[in-house]
Protein backbone atom coordinates (compact mmCIF):
# COMPACT_ATOMS: atom_id res chain seq x y z
CA UNK A 1 0.00 0.00 0.00
CA UNK A 2 1.49 3.58 -0.88
CA UNK A 3 1.78 6.25 1.51
CA UNK A 4 2.08 9.82 1.44
CA UNK A 5 5.45 10.87 2.88
CA UNK A 6 8.10 13.55 2.96
CA UNK A 7 11.29 12.58 1.57
CA UNK A 8 13.15 12.84 5.00
CA UNK A 9 10.67 10.45 6.63
CA UNK A 10 10.71 7.78 3.74
CA UNK A 11 14.75 7.65 3.96
CA UNK A 12 14.23 6.81 7.58
CA UNK A 13 11.41 3.98 7.21
CA UNK A 14 13.61 2.59 4.19
CA UNK A 15 16.80 2.46 6.33
CA UNK A 16 14.76 0.92 9.46
CA UNK A 17 13.62 -2.08 6.49
CA UNK A 18 17.16 -2.43 4.73
CA UNK A 19 18.64 -3.39 8.38
CA UNK A 20 19.98 -0.21 9.49
CA UNK A 21 20.15 -0.56 13.68
CA UNK A 22 21.92 2.46 14.55
CA UNK A 23 20.61 6.04 13.65
CA UNK A 24 22.98 9.16 14.99
CA UNK A 25 21.97 13.21 14.12
CA UNK A 26 21.94 16.56 14.69
CA UNK A 27 19.02 19.03 13.80
CA UNK A 28 18.81 21.12 10.53
CA UNK A 29 16.33 22.27 8.49
CA UNK A 30 15.54 20.75 5.68
CA UNK A 31 16.20 17.16 6.72
CA UNK A 32 14.78 17.78 10.79
CA UNK A 33 11.77 14.94 10.05
CA UNK A 34 14.73 12.18 9.15
CA UNK A 35 16.06 12.49 12.63
CA UNK A 36 12.31 13.14 14.31
CA UNK A 37 11.34 9.66 12.04
CA UNK A 38 14.23 8.14 13.48
CA UNK A 39 14.03 9.10 17.01
CA UNK A 40 10.14 7.76 17.00
CA UNK A 41 10.72 4.37 15.04
CA UNK A 42 14.45 3.82 15.90
CA UNK A 43 13.22 2.79 19.32
CA UNK A 44 10.19 0.73 18.12
CA UNK A 45 12.12 -1.56 15.79
CA UNK A 46 15.52 -2.16 18.32
CA UNK A 47 17.42 0.01 16.73
CA UNK A 48 19.81 2.80 18.51
CA UNK A 49 18.63 6.91 17.84
CA UNK A 50 20.86 9.06 18.99
CA UNK A 51 20.74 13.02 18.94
CA UNK A 52 24.12 13.89 18.87
CA UNK A 53 25.91 16.70 20.29
CA UNK A 54 27.32 17.84 17.09
CA UNK A 55 27.56 16.51 13.60
CA UNK A 56 31.27 15.57 14.37
CA UNK A 57 30.18 13.85 17.24
CA UNK A 58 26.87 11.97 14.81
CA UNK A 59 29.71 10.81 12.18
CA UNK A 60 32.26 9.58 14.97
CA UNK A 61 29.30 7.25 16.25
CA UNK A 62 29.06 6.03 12.99
CA UNK A 63 32.06 5.21 12.81
CA UNK A 64 31.83 3.01 16.04
CA UNK A 65 28.68 1.62 15.53
CA UNK A 66 30.52 0.41 11.63
CA UNK A 67 33.32 -0.61 13.33
CA UNK A 68 31.44 -2.83 15.69
CA UNK A 69 29.54 -4.34 12.12
CA UNK A 70 25.83 -2.40 12.37
CA UNK A 71 24.48 -0.81 9.63
CA UNK A 72 24.79 2.95 10.45
CA UNK A 73 23.62 6.06 9.17
CA UNK A 74 23.45 9.50 9.59
CA UNK A 75 22.43 12.69 8.09
CA UNK A 76 22.48 16.44 7.82
CA UNK A 77 22.42 19.18 5.42
CA UNK A 78 25.34 21.43 3.47
CA UNK A 79 26.91 23.14 6.64
CA UNK A 80 26.25 20.19 8.86
CA UNK A 81 28.01 17.71 6.19
CA UNK A 82 30.48 20.13 6.05
CA UNK A 83 31.27 19.01 9.68
CA UNK A 84 31.15 15.99 8.70
CA UNK A 85 34.28 15.65 6.48
CA UNK A 86 36.79 14.77 8.77
CA UNK A 87 34.94 10.94 9.86
CA UNK A 88 34.04 10.28 6.07
CA UNK A 89 37.84 10.53 5.72
CA UNK A 90 38.42 7.82 8.12
CA UNK A 91 35.57 6.09 7.51
CA UNK A 92 37.30 6.00 3.85
CA UNK A 93 40.43 5.20 5.26
CA UNK A 94 39.82 2.31 7.96
CA UNK A 95 37.55 1.03 5.13
CA UNK A 96 34.27 1.09 6.93
CA UNK A 97 30.66 1.25 5.33
CA UNK A 98 28.43 4.05 6.33
CA UNK A 99 25.46 5.89 4.58
CA UNK A 100 25.44 9.72 4.83
CA UNK A 101 22.39 11.59 3.72
CA UNK A 102 22.53 14.80 2.65
CA UNK A 103 19.69 17.66 2.06
CA UNK A 104 21.50 20.02 0.58
CA UNK A 105 20.84 23.51 1.26
CA UNK A 106 21.50 26.80 -0.29
CA UNK A 107 24.98 27.85 0.26
CA UNK A 108 28.17 28.57 0.94
CA UNK A 109 28.38 29.58 4.60
CA UNK A 110 24.89 29.09 6.52
CA UNK A 111 23.22 29.83 3.28
CA UNK A 112 19.59 29.46 3.56
CA UNK A 113 17.13 26.51 4.05
CA UNK A 114 15.79 26.14 -0.12
CA UNK A 115 16.71 23.15 -2.02
CA UNK A 116 20.01 23.43 -4.20
CA UNK A 117 22.82 21.13 -5.54
CA UNK A 118 25.88 22.96 -4.56
CA UNK A 119 27.66 20.14 -2.60
CA UNK A 120 28.29 18.12 -5.96
CA UNK A 121 31.83 19.38 -5.79
CA UNK A 122 32.05 17.85 -2.07
CA UNK A 123 30.13 15.08 -2.60
CA UNK A 124 31.83 13.59 -5.48
CA UNK A 125 35.75 14.46 -5.04
CA UNK A 126 35.33 12.86 -1.58
CA UNK A 127 35.17 15.75 0.89
CA UNK A 128 37.78 15.47 3.04
CA UNK A 129 41.32 15.11 3.12
CA UNK A 130 42.94 12.58 1.38
CA UNK A 131 42.71 10.33 -1.40
CA UNK A 132 39.34 9.02 -1.30
CA UNK A 133 35.99 8.86 -2.74
CA UNK A 134 32.45 8.18 -1.81
CA UNK A 135 29.89 6.67 -3.34
CA UNK A 136 27.63 9.25 -4.51
CA UNK A 137 23.79 8.28 -5.24
CA UNK A 138 21.15 10.95 -6.53
CA UNK A 139 17.57 9.89 -6.66
CA UNK A 140 14.75 12.47 -8.35
CA UNK A 141 11.59 11.54 -6.12
CA UNK A 142 10.36 10.41 -2.56
CA UNK A 143 9.98 6.81 -4.59
CA UNK A 144 13.39 6.54 -5.84
CA UNK A 145 14.71 7.95 -2.02
CA UNK A 146 13.25 5.22 -0.44
CA UNK A 147 14.38 2.80 -3.32
CA UNK A 148 18.31 3.69 -3.10
CA UNK A 149 18.43 3.53 0.34
CA UNK A 150 19.16 -0.50 0.49
CA UNK A 151 21.29 -0.24 -2.28
CA UNK A 152 23.09 2.40 -0.59
CA UNK A 153 23.67 0.18 2.44
CA UNK A 154 24.89 -2.60 0.16
CA UNK A 155 27.25 -0.92 -2.03
CA UNK A 156 28.58 0.15 1.54
CA UNK A 157 28.86 -3.43 2.72
CA UNK A 158 30.05 -4.17 -0.26
CA UNK A 159 33.14 -2.00 -0.47
CA UNK A 160 33.57 -1.31 2.83
CA UNK A 161 33.10 2.46 1.63
CA UNK A 162 31.45 5.54 2.34
CA UNK A 163 28.04 6.13 0.53
CA UNK A 164 26.50 9.79 0.10
CA UNK A 165 22.87 9.98 -0.80
CA UNK A 166 23.02 13.43 -2.11
CA UNK A 167 19.04 14.98 -1.67
CA UNK A 168 17.94 18.41 -1.93
CA UNK A 169 15.93 20.47 0.51
CA UNK A 170 12.83 19.77 -2.20
CA UNK A 171 13.61 16.30 -1.67
CA UNK A 172 13.53 15.81 1.92
CA UNK A 173 10.47 17.95 2.36
CA UNK A 174 8.11 17.34 -0.32
CA UNK A 175 5.38 14.62 -0.07
CA UNK A 176 4.65 11.77 -2.20
CA UNK A 177 3.09 8.65 -2.52
CA UNK A 178 5.51 5.69 -1.18
CA UNK A 179 5.49 1.78 -1.70
CA UNK A 180 7.28 0.06 1.22
CA UNK A 181 6.80 -3.64 0.47
CA UNK A 182 9.88 -4.21 -1.65
CA UNK A 183 11.73 -2.53 0.60
CA UNK A 184 14.39 -5.22 2.28
CA UNK A 185 17.98 -6.41 3.47
CA UNK A 186 19.07 -8.39 0.81
CA UNK A 187 22.15 -10.42 2.50
CA UNK A 188 24.11 -10.19 5.13
CA UNK A 189 27.87 -9.46 4.43
CA UNK A 190 30.72 -11.33 5.68
CA UNK A 191 32.52 -9.18 7.97
CA UNK A 192 35.87 -10.17 9.15
CA UNK A 193 37.23 -6.82 10.05
CA UNK A 194 34.41 -6.17 12.93
CA UNK A 195 35.65 -5.58 16.64
CA UNK A 196 33.88 -7.77 18.64
CA UNK A 197 36.56 -8.46 21.30
CA UNK A 198 39.04 -11.26 20.54
CA UNK A 199 37.99 -13.99 22.36
CA UNK A 200 39.38 -17.06 20.65
CA UNK A 201 40.75 -15.62 17.55
CA UNK A 202 43.95 -13.62 16.95
CA UNK A 203 43.25 -9.57 17.45
CA UNK A 204 42.07 -7.39 14.66
CA UNK A 205 43.03 -3.58 14.37
CA UNK A 206 41.45 -1.08 12.29
CA UNK A 207 43.41 2.25 11.98
CA UNK A 208 44.17 5.29 9.49
CA UNK A 209 47.82 6.34 11.20
CA UNK A 210 50.10 4.68 8.94
CA UNK A 211 53.30 6.41 9.81
CA UNK A 212 55.46 3.47 7.66
CA UNK A 213 55.22 6.03 3.85
CA UNK A 214 56.06 2.25 2.18
CA UNK A 215 52.25 0.97 4.14
CA UNK A 216 50.94 4.25 3.51
CA UNK A 217 51.63 3.98 -0.57
CA UNK A 218 50.21 0.75 -0.38
CA UNK A 219 47.39 1.53 1.40
CA UNK A 220 46.28 4.31 -1.55
CA UNK A 221 46.79 2.26 -4.05
CA UNK A 222 44.72 -0.49 -2.32
CA UNK A 223 41.85 1.91 -2.01
CA UNK A 224 42.74 2.81 -5.40
CA UNK A 225 42.20 -0.45 -7.12
CA UNK A 226 38.45 -1.00 -5.10
CA UNK A 227 37.55 2.85 -6.76
CA UNK A 228 38.28 1.06 -10.33
CA UNK A 229 36.37 -1.30 -8.92
CA UNK A 230 33.25 0.82 -8.14
CA UNK A 231 33.76 2.45 -11.69
CA UNK A 232 33.83 -0.61 -13.56
CA UNK A 233 30.87 -1.92 -11.79
CA UNK A 234 28.47 0.65 -10.01
CA UNK A 235 27.78 3.28 -13.12
CA UNK A 236 23.69 4.17 -12.42
CA UNK A 237 22.01 6.45 -14.95
CA UNK A 238 18.97 6.40 -16.20
CA UNK A 239 17.74 8.08 -20.02
CA UNK A 240 14.48 9.71 -21.35
CA UNK A 241 14.09 10.09 -24.86
CA UNK A 242 17.61 10.01 -26.16
CA UNK A 243 17.23 7.85 -29.00
CA UNK A 244 15.98 9.99 -31.46
CA UNK A 245 17.17 13.41 -29.88
CA UNK A 246 19.44 16.00 -31.38
CA UNK A 247 19.97 17.73 -28.03
CA UNK A 248 20.73 16.06 -24.42
CA UNK A 249 19.87 17.58 -21.32
CA UNK A 250 22.09 16.58 -18.34
CA UNK A 251 20.82 17.00 -15.02
CA UNK A 252 20.65 15.28 -11.57
CA UNK A 253 18.16 14.92 -9.14
CA UNK A 254 15.38 17.23 -8.74
CA UNK A 255 16.63 19.50 -11.62
CA UNK A 256 16.65 16.12 -13.64
CA UNK A 257 12.47 15.85 -12.82
CA UNK A 258 12.15 19.60 -13.74
CA UNK A 259 13.93 19.00 -17.48
CA UNK A 260 12.16 16.24 -17.96
CA UNK A 261 9.09 18.34 -17.50
CA UNK A 262 10.59 20.76 -19.58
CA UNK A 263 11.10 18.04 -22.51
CA UNK A 264 8.07 17.18 -22.23
CA UNK A 265 6.78 20.50 -23.35
CA UNK A 266 9.60 20.95 -26.11
CA UNK A 267 8.64 17.69 -27.46
CA UNK A 268 4.96 18.88 -28.20
CA UNK A 269 6.91 21.87 -30.16
CA UNK A 270 8.99 19.06 -32.16
CA UNK A 271 12.01 19.87 -30.32
CA UNK A 272 14.07 16.42 -30.57
CA UNK A 273 15.17 16.55 -26.78
CA UNK A 274 16.65 14.04 -24.68
CA UNK A 275 17.95 13.80 -20.96
CA UNK A 276 20.20 11.80 -19.09
CA UNK A 277 19.98 11.41 -15.39
CA UNK A 278 23.14 10.09 -13.71
CA UNK A 279 21.82 8.58 -10.63
CA UNK A 280 25.38 7.97 -9.82
CA UNK A 281 27.33 11.29 -8.97
CA UNK A 282 30.42 9.26 -8.07
CA UNK A 283 31.50 6.72 -10.32
CA UNK A 284 29.99 9.10 -13.18
CA UNK A 285 28.64 8.05 -16.13
CA UNK A 286 31.60 9.62 -18.66
CA UNK A 287 31.46 6.35 -21.32
CA UNK A 288 28.20 6.69 -21.64
CA UNK A 289 28.06 10.55 -22.24
CA UNK A 290 30.95 10.17 -24.42
CA UNK A 291 28.72 7.15 -26.69
CA UNK A 292 25.90 10.21 -27.23
CA UNK A 293 28.58 12.22 -28.16
CA UNK A 294 28.77 9.96 -31.38
CA UNK A 295 25.32 11.26 -32.85
CA UNK A 296 24.62 14.14 -30.39
CA UNK A 297 26.35 17.16 -30.92
CA UNK A 298 24.33 19.64 -28.19
CA UNK A 299 24.60 19.22 -24.86
CA UNK A 300 22.33 20.91 -22.61
CA UNK A 301 23.77 21.00 -18.78
CA UNK A 302 20.86 22.25 -15.75
CA UNK A 303 22.37 22.36 -12.53
CA UNK A 304 21.27 24.00 -8.99
CA UNK A 305 24.36 25.65 -8.60
CA UNK A 306 27.04 27.78 -10.53
CA UNK A 307 28.12 24.40 -12.38
CA UNK A 308 30.00 21.40 -10.88
CA UNK A 309 28.44 18.35 -12.84
CA UNK A 310 28.86 20.28 -15.79
CA UNK A 311 32.75 19.99 -15.41
CA UNK A 312 32.28 15.81 -15.29
CA UNK A 313 30.35 16.75 -18.75
CA UNK A 314 33.16 18.27 -20.16
CA UNK A 315 35.29 15.08 -19.02
CA UNK A 316 33.13 13.09 -20.62
CA UNK A 317 33.18 14.56 -23.94
CA UNK A 318 36.46 14.90 -23.91
CA UNK A 319 36.21 18.18 -26.55
CA UNK A 320 33.68 16.53 -29.06
CA UNK A 321 29.96 18.45 -29.11
CA UNK A 322 29.12 21.74 -27.51
CA UNK A 323 27.90 21.93 -23.84
CA UNK A 324 26.09 25.12 -22.87
CA UNK A 325 24.51 25.37 -19.10
CA UNK A 326 22.40 26.77 -17.43
CA UNK A 327 22.54 27.32 -13.82
CA UNK A 328 20.33 28.59 -10.72
CA UNK A 329 22.07 28.76 -7.26
CA UNK A 330 21.13 29.72 -4.10
CA UNK A 331 18.24 28.15 -3.34
CA UNK A 332 15.83 29.13 -6.49
CA UNK A 333 13.65 26.17 -7.94
CA UNK A 334 13.27 27.29 -11.49
CA UNK A 335 9.99 25.83 -13.18
CA UNK A 336 9.57 23.49 -16.46
CA UNK A 337 8.05 26.23 -18.26
CA UNK A 338 11.39 28.84 -17.51
CA UNK A 339 13.72 25.70 -18.59
CA UNK A 340 11.63 24.62 -21.65
CA UNK A 341 11.98 28.67 -22.66
CA UNK A 342 16.11 28.41 -22.33
CA UNK A 343 16.48 24.95 -24.13
CA UNK A 344 14.51 25.93 -27.08
CA UNK A 345 16.45 29.67 -27.21
CA UNK A 346 19.44 27.59 -27.40
CA UNK A 347 17.90 24.82 -29.52
CA UNK A 348 16.97 27.45 -32.61
CA UNK A 349 20.56 28.95 -31.74
CA UNK A 350 22.68 25.97 -32.50
CA UNK A 351 20.34 25.14 -35.34
CA UNK A 352 21.08 28.27 -37.21
CA UNK A 353 24.75 28.23 -37.20
CA UNK A 354 24.53 24.41 -38.44
CA UNK A 355 22.72 25.54 -41.50
CA UNK A 356 25.03 28.39 -41.76
CA UNK B 1 -4.75 17.06 -16.34
CA UNK B 2 -2.10 18.86 -14.11
CA UNK B 3 -3.61 20.94 -11.71
CA UNK B 4 -1.97 23.04 -8.91
CA UNK B 5 -3.21 24.37 -5.75
CA UNK B 6 -2.22 26.54 -2.82
CA UNK B 7 -3.45 26.27 0.47
CA UNK B 8 -2.80 29.26 2.60
CA UNK B 9 -3.71 31.20 5.95
CA UNK B 10 -2.48 31.99 9.54
CA UNK B 11 -0.38 29.29 11.13
CA UNK B 12 -3.19 27.16 13.53
CA UNK B 13 -5.93 27.34 11.26
CA UNK B 14 -5.52 23.65 9.44
CA UNK B 15 -3.99 24.70 6.46
CA UNK B 16 -1.57 22.39 6.23
CA UNK B 17 -3.18 19.38 7.16
CA UNK B 18 -6.06 20.55 4.43
CA UNK B 19 -3.19 20.06 2.15
CA UNK B 20 -2.45 17.10 2.97
CA UNK B 21 -5.94 15.61 3.68
CA UNK B 22 -6.52 17.04 -0.21
CA UNK B 23 -3.23 15.16 -1.27
CA UNK B 24 -3.77 11.21 0.15
CA UNK B 25 -7.24 11.34 -1.22
CA UNK B 26 -5.81 12.09 -4.42
CA UNK B 27 -3.27 9.15 -3.97
CA UNK B 28 -5.58 6.98 -3.23
CA UNK B 29 -7.57 7.44 -5.95
CA UNK B 30 -4.13 6.46 -7.78
CA UNK B 31 -3.48 9.67 -8.96
CA UNK B 32 0.38 10.63 -9.15
CA UNK B 33 0.58 13.66 -6.12
CA UNK B 34 2.42 16.25 -4.86
CA UNK B 35 2.26 17.93 -1.40
CA UNK B 36 5.15 20.83 -0.50
CA UNK B 37 4.76 22.60 3.01
CA UNK B 38 6.31 26.10 2.95
CA UNK B 39 9.31 25.61 5.57
CA UNK B 40 10.73 29.34 5.01
CA UNK B 41 10.91 31.51 8.31
CA UNK B 42 7.88 30.71 9.71
CA UNK B 43 6.83 32.32 12.48
CA UNK B 44 4.14 31.31 14.93
CA UNK B 45 0.97 33.65 14.06
CA UNK B 46 2.34 34.04 10.77
CA UNK B 47 1.76 32.48 7.46
CA UNK B 48 1.48 29.02 6.50
CA UNK B 49 0.95 27.71 2.80
CA UNK B 50 1.32 24.11 1.36
CA UNK B 51 1.32 23.45 -2.86
CA UNK B 52 -0.72 20.29 -3.62
CA UNK B 53 -0.21 19.05 -7.28
CA UNK B 54 -2.57 16.17 -8.37
CA UNK B 55 -2.28 14.99 -11.70
CA UNK B 56 -2.84 11.47 -14.30
CA UNK B 57 0.83 11.56 -14.96
CA UNK B 58 4.15 11.65 -13.42
CA UNK B 59 4.71 15.38 -11.97
CA UNK B 60 8.27 17.37 -13.22
CA UNK B 61 8.01 19.68 -10.12
CA UNK B 62 5.73 20.52 -7.04
CA UNK B 63 6.30 23.74 -7.25
CA UNK B 64 3.37 25.88 -8.13
CA UNK B 65 4.68 29.40 -9.77
CA UNK B 66 0.98 30.00 -11.70
CA UNK B 67 -1.45 27.50 -9.63
CA UNK B 68 -5.13 26.81 -10.94
CA UNK B 69 -6.82 27.38 -7.25
CA UNK B 70 -6.08 29.23 -3.89
CA UNK B 71 -7.27 28.46 -0.81
CA UNK B 72 -6.84 31.96 1.56
CA UNK B 73 -7.74 31.80 4.91
CA UNK B 74 -6.88 34.81 6.45
CA UNK B 75 -5.96 38.60 4.50
CA UNK B 76 -2.42 38.15 4.58
CA UNK B 77 -2.58 34.57 2.35
CA UNK B 78 -5.49 36.78 0.12
CA UNK B 79 -3.33 39.30 -0.83
CA UNK B 80 -0.38 37.48 -0.97
CA UNK B 81 -1.56 34.70 -3.26
CA UNK B 82 -4.28 36.36 -5.27
CA UNK B 83 -1.29 37.83 -7.59
CA UNK B 84 0.35 34.96 -8.41
CA UNK B 85 -2.73 32.89 -9.32
CA UNK B 86 -3.39 32.15 -12.92
CA UNK B 87 -5.68 34.29 -15.14
CA UNK B 88 -9.14 32.93 -15.11
CA UNK B 89 -8.33 30.98 -11.75
CA UNK B 90 -10.46 30.32 -8.59
CA UNK B 91 -10.16 31.52 -5.32
CA UNK B 92 -11.75 30.17 -2.39
CA UNK B 93 -11.28 32.53 0.57
CA UNK B 94 -12.35 32.36 4.39
CA UNK B 95 -15.37 35.17 3.76
CA UNK B 96 -15.11 35.03 7.89
CA UNK B 97 -11.86 37.13 8.11
CA UNK B 98 -10.94 37.44 4.31
CA UNK B 99 -12.40 41.53 2.38
CA UNK B 100 -12.36 40.26 -0.78
CA UNK B 101 -12.85 44.29 -2.11
CA UNK B 102 -9.36 44.48 -3.49
CA UNK B 103 -9.92 41.66 -5.80
CA UNK B 104 -8.25 41.42 -9.25
CA UNK B 105 -10.97 41.35 -12.01
CA UNK B 106 -9.94 38.60 -14.01
CA UNK B 107 -10.45 36.18 -11.88
CA UNK B 108 -13.43 33.91 -9.85
CA UNK B 109 -14.16 34.20 -6.29
CA UNK B 110 -16.10 31.90 -4.10
CA UNK B 111 -16.43 33.30 -0.68
CA UNK B 112 -16.94 30.58 2.20
CA UNK B 113 -17.79 31.65 5.84
CA UNK B 114 -15.86 28.43 7.65
CA UNK B 115 -16.06 29.90 10.97
CA UNK B 116 -19.94 30.59 11.07
CA UNK B 117 -20.27 27.20 9.26
CA UNK B 118 -17.90 24.92 11.77
CA UNK B 119 -19.56 27.33 14.61
CA UNK B 120 -23.00 25.52 13.72
CA UNK B 121 -21.28 22.66 14.08
CA UNK B 122 -20.01 23.45 17.72
CA UNK B 123 -16.45 23.24 16.74
CA UNK B 124 -14.60 26.01 15.03
CA UNK B 125 -11.31 23.74 14.64
CA UNK B 126 -13.14 22.19 11.72
CA UNK B 127 -13.12 25.66 9.85
CA UNK B 128 -10.38 23.89 7.41
CA UNK B 129 -12.60 21.04 6.85
CA UNK B 130 -15.53 22.72 6.18
CA UNK B 131 -13.45 24.95 3.65
CA UNK B 132 -12.06 21.48 1.90
CA UNK B 133 -15.39 20.32 1.60
CA UNK B 134 -16.39 23.56 -0.57
CA UNK B 135 -13.17 23.53 -2.36
CA UNK B 136 -13.86 20.33 -3.43
CA UNK B 137 -17.29 20.74 -4.63
CA UNK B 138 -15.96 23.67 -6.61
CA UNK B 139 -13.36 22.21 -8.35
CA UNK B 140 -14.23 17.87 -8.23
CA UNK B 141 -10.38 17.45 -8.41
CA UNK B 142 -10.89 14.40 -6.32
CA UNK B 143 -14.37 12.38 -5.83
CA UNK B 144 -16.28 13.55 -2.62
CA UNK B 145 -17.78 10.48 -2.19
CA UNK B 146 -14.34 8.58 -2.38
CA UNK B 147 -13.34 10.82 0.81
CA UNK B 148 -16.20 10.47 2.59
CA UNK B 149 -15.81 6.47 2.32
CA UNK B 150 -12.33 6.62 3.05
CA UNK B 151 -12.14 9.39 5.65
CA UNK B 152 -10.90 7.12 8.46
CA UNK B 153 -7.72 5.85 6.51
CA UNK B 154 -7.37 9.47 4.77
CA UNK B 155 -6.92 11.33 7.93
CA UNK B 156 -4.74 8.44 9.69
CA UNK B 157 -5.12 7.04 13.39
CA UNK B 158 -4.80 10.14 15.38
CA UNK B 159 -7.73 11.32 14.30
CA UNK B 160 -9.92 8.36 14.73
CA UNK B 161 -12.21 9.78 17.65
CA UNK B 162 -12.85 12.88 15.33
CA UNK B 163 -14.57 11.04 12.15
CA UNK B 164 -18.07 11.97 12.31
CA UNK B 165 -17.29 15.61 13.04
CA UNK B 166 -15.00 15.85 10.26
CA UNK B 167 -17.50 14.14 7.72
CA UNK B 168 -20.41 16.76 9.24
CA UNK B 169 -17.33 19.71 7.91
CA UNK B 170 -17.05 18.41 4.78
CA UNK B 171 -20.41 18.41 4.71
CA UNK B 172 -21.21 20.83 5.32
CA UNK B 173 -18.77 23.22 3.12
CA UNK B 174 -19.89 20.89 -0.10
CA UNK B 175 -23.60 21.64 0.65
CA UNK B 176 -22.83 25.36 1.19
CA UNK B 177 -21.95 25.68 -2.49
CA UNK B 178 -24.62 25.71 -5.07
CA UNK B 179 -24.22 23.23 -7.90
Amino acid sequence: MKRLMSGNAAVGEAAILSGCTCYFGYPITPQNELTEYMAKRMPESGGIFIQAESEIAAINMVLGASVAGARAMTSSSSPGISLKQEGISYLAADELPAVIVNMVRGGPGMGNISPAQSDYMQATRGGGHGDYKTIVLAPSSVQELADIVPVAFDLADMYRNPVIILGDGMLGQMMEPVEFEHIKKTKDYPKDYILTGAENRPSRMVRSLLFDTKEEEEHNWKLFRKFQRIENNEIRYETYLVEDAELVVIAYGIAARIAKGAIKRLRQESIKAGLLRPITLWPFPYKQIRELAKTINDFFVFEMSTGQMVEDVKLSLEGRGHISFYGRPGGVIPTPIEIARIISRHYYKSQKVRKS
Amino acid sequence: MLIKTIFSGFGGQGVLSMGYTLANTAMHEGKYVTYLPSYGVEVRGGTANCTVVISDEEIASPVASEPEFVVAMNQLSFVRFQSILQSGGLLLVNSSLVNTSSARGDIEIISVPTSELAEKLGQIKVANMVMLGAFIKATSIVSFDFLIDHLAEILGEGKSKLIQLNKDALETGYNFIKE
